[in-house]
């Protein structure tokens, strides 16, 4: 047992040595080795989901997402901005007509923006696009759901 | 990773290990090892063979790519003539001092409240001695530098998850686990474990290696003594008089430096792009774009919004919008560079061919948040004896940089009191400025109590709200770079691109620069062959 012990961090001590840039690397990719914190917990994460995990967003539902993601770029009132180029408004915006697109674009990215999808689940995928698919003056009946949202990935 | 998968340790063991350590310091390292960035392979400028011959060239944005297009057609005989979306040169080569403004998109605007000679860098900040085009402009226009901190033994590494959250010196965590592991080797060699891979005679070369590698005393071990006091820091250092002798300090315990997951800081200064001696331009990043503004600011027309690029056989046309006056014109060249950030160029109208506008199209920006934070005074070097270097934490600041230079001077100082990407970066980008800046105080307080008391003013730029970038810069993954690369950086009629993000060297000038002196080059061979 002892033996096995020092031979685990070995391995440890010599791949750190071998790689420690490939490691860290790795670790990006790796899943989250510990839960997320609770809402309260000392990185004093935002009751909303904000600030919780460096590499995922743990905002719960589409509203929250919206407000602390997509509205870093599509503004709060999702009416977009203008600048030396735009962010599209989201607001009243017709291609939202297709579920399929908002799914692909937000987990594929589009032009500038990244797949910010890649860092959310399915579910709050699917979440932030039927959130804005019924707000901002959009009235997109139809639902999309996680595995809609699989298929996408 | 070259793991070996018949040691008992397996690849997921390692890696649930080094994602405790995860947070918004992997995201920086990755960050920093992105591009596999080794030395610069800047050989000097293009020799413009044949001259100029009265050619032209409208070059498009004066960032450190489009300034140094300028720069060196002009003096190879060409007219130049820059436009330029902002109302000052330099693009993301950009510093923050006190009056200046800066207006984000969805209308926020801050004004820095700094006292005179504090700044912040809120892009590019460093210049590594391998960025070797960067320090051949440095040099050749005068550009002050001066030594950039970038690694501080006495600067903190935190974690909220360990050591119940105290911020523990990067000379403690590097010098016990360097001491821990070489100890661990030393048995490991002693009890012929790796005797496999290693020869009688090489091992004992190893044991030598491990015990000055590690600290080791006398016996290898690794333990309170002067051989590891000397490493760590004394818990009263040697001086000198009557009661001088000096009192060692003990080591952390392996298993609490390991379980801390902080060893994934030692090498954050390993990589090339980060090794000294590192540099930063005194008094602020843009004293570069103002020392090119010496040699090409006449030909800048500034506040100029290029709204359409379109190339016919004899030369090519920018479309802009003066932002001032609303006043519209053109400007027409032979041949353009265009250093448009492609989140911009992407939206702008050009006619090149589909494989380059398929690459313009093929870039997502990333997000990042730099903080800048005024203090009274220089705390955590009057109170904690750290002088500029960087603190790692896996609070959404991610980091806290001391200043790097006029240490020791009385009143207000500066620090960035948040650098990060990621998860974090978003959410910091959605807070309005001054609520970005209230969390970076909160949060930095964690580490840095005298924080709430100290803090005077500060400012906050969400790089996805900067108007003319709408990102931090070009994020290439491998399959679009596979597939794009070339089509970016080739020539498309008489239109060619420059900037980071047509290079191997995301978010450095050095990309920038190294991209415009190529394009130049094979410019110029193109206008040569008519």
């Amino acid at each position: 047992m002892q033996m096995k012990r020092t031979s685990n961090i070995l391995t440890l001590s010599m791949a750190l040595a071998a790689g420690s840039i490939a490691a860290s690397a790795d670790a990006q990719s790796a899943p989250e080795a510990a839960a997320p914190a609770p809402l309260t917990g000392v990185h004093g994460g935002d009751l909303d989901g904000a600030f919780i995990n460096a590499r995922s967003f743990s905002e719960p539902d589409g509203e929250k997402l919206y407000r602390r993601v997509c509205a870093g770029c599509h503004m709060p009132d999702a009416r977009g901005a203008q600048g030396a180029g735009m962010y599209p408004a989201l607001a009243g915006n017709r291609n939202l007509a297709s579920a399929d697109y908002a799914i692909y674009v937000v987990v594929k990215g589009l032009h500038g923006m990244p797949g910010v999808g890649r860092m959310m689940t399915d579910a709050q995928v699917a979440d932030v696009v039927n959130y804005v698919r019924t707000h901002f003056g959009n009235r997109y009946g139809d639902k999309v759901t996680a595995a809609q949202v699989g298929t996408v990935r | 990773m070259p793991l070996n998968p018949a040691l008992p340790m397996s690849k997921r063991d390692l890696l649930t290990l080094i994602g405790k350590a995860g947070g918004a310091s992997a995201m920086y390292f990755a960050m920093s090892s992105m591009g596999q960035a080794q030395a610069s392979p800047f050989k000097g400028v293009p020799t413009f063979e044949g001259g100029a011959k009265g050619a032209s060239a409208l070059i498009i944005g004066a960032g450190v790519a489009g300034l140094t297009a300028a720069y060196e057609l002009r003096r190879a005989g060409y007219n130049v003539q820059v436009l330029e979306y902002n109302g000052r040169l330099g693009g993301r080569s950009w510093t923050l001092r006190g009056g200046d403004t800066f207006t984000e998109l969805g209308g926020a605007s801050q004004t820095c409240q700094f006292s005179p000679g504090n700044y912040i860098n809120p892009g590019p900040w460093r210049i590594p001695h391998n960025h070797y085009a960067t320090m051949h402009y440095c040099q050749e226009l005068g550009v002050a530098l001066e030594p950039f901190m970038q690694l501080n033994y006495n600067a903190y590494i935190h974690s909220t998850k360990a050591f119940g959250g105290k911020p523990q010196r990067y000379r403690h965590i590097q010098a016990d686990f360097l001491g821990h592991v070489s100890e661990l080797m030393v048995k490991a060699v002693k009890k012929s474990a790796l005797a496999d891979t290693v020869t009688k005679e090489d091992g004992e070369i190893l044991l030598e290696a491990l015990r000055d590698l590690g600290a080791l005393d006398k016996d290898f071990r690794y333990v309170a003594g002067r051989q590891s006091s000397e490493r760590r820091g004394w818990t009263k250092g040697p001086g000198g008089g009557l009661s001088a002798e000096p009192i060692t300090s003990e080591p952390l315990t392996f298993e609490s430096v390991l379980r801390s997951g902080m060893w994934n800081h030692i090498s954050d200064s390993m990589g090339s792009t980060h090794h000294t001696a590192i540099f930063q331009p005194v008094g602020g990043m843009d004293m570069i774009p103002r020392a090119f503004a010496t040699k090409v600011g006449d030909a800048v027309r500034l506040n100029t919004k290029v709204t359409a690029i379109k190339q016919d056989e004899t030369g090519v046309t920018a479309a802009y919008v003066d932002t001032k006056t609303g006043e519209k014109g053109t400007a027409r060249a032979d041949w353009c560079i265009c250093t448009i950030p492609l989140s911009i160029l992407s939206q702008i109208e050009m006619n090149v061919g589909a494989s380059m506008a398929a690459a313009i199209g093929a870039v997502p920006y990333e997000a990042s948040l730099k903080v800048g934070l005024e203090f009274k005074r220089r705390f955590w070097e009057q109170d904690e004896q750290i002088y500029g270097g960087i603190t790692m934490t896996d609070l959404p600041i991610g980091q806290i940089s001391y200043p790097s230079s006029r240490y020791g001077s009385p009143g207000s100082a500066t620090l960035l009191g948040a650098y990060g990407f990621g998860a974090f970066a978003y959410e910091f980008t959605s807070l309005p400025p001054a609520e970005r800046v209230a969390r970076a105080v909160e949060w930095g307080s964690r580490i840095h109590p005298q924080y709430k008391a100290e803090f005077v003013n500060g400012v906050a730029v969400g790089w996805h709200r900067v108007p003319w970038t709408q990102g931090c810069f070009g994020t290439w993954s491998d399959e679009a770079r596979a597939e794009h690369y070339k089509n970016l950086c080739q020539i498309d009629g008489r239109i060619m691109l420059a900037g980071e993000h047509a290079s191997y060297i995301p978010a450095w000038q050095e990309g920038g620069i190294t991209s415009a002196l190529d394009a130049i080059g094979r410019l110029h061979q193109r206008a040569m062959a008519g």
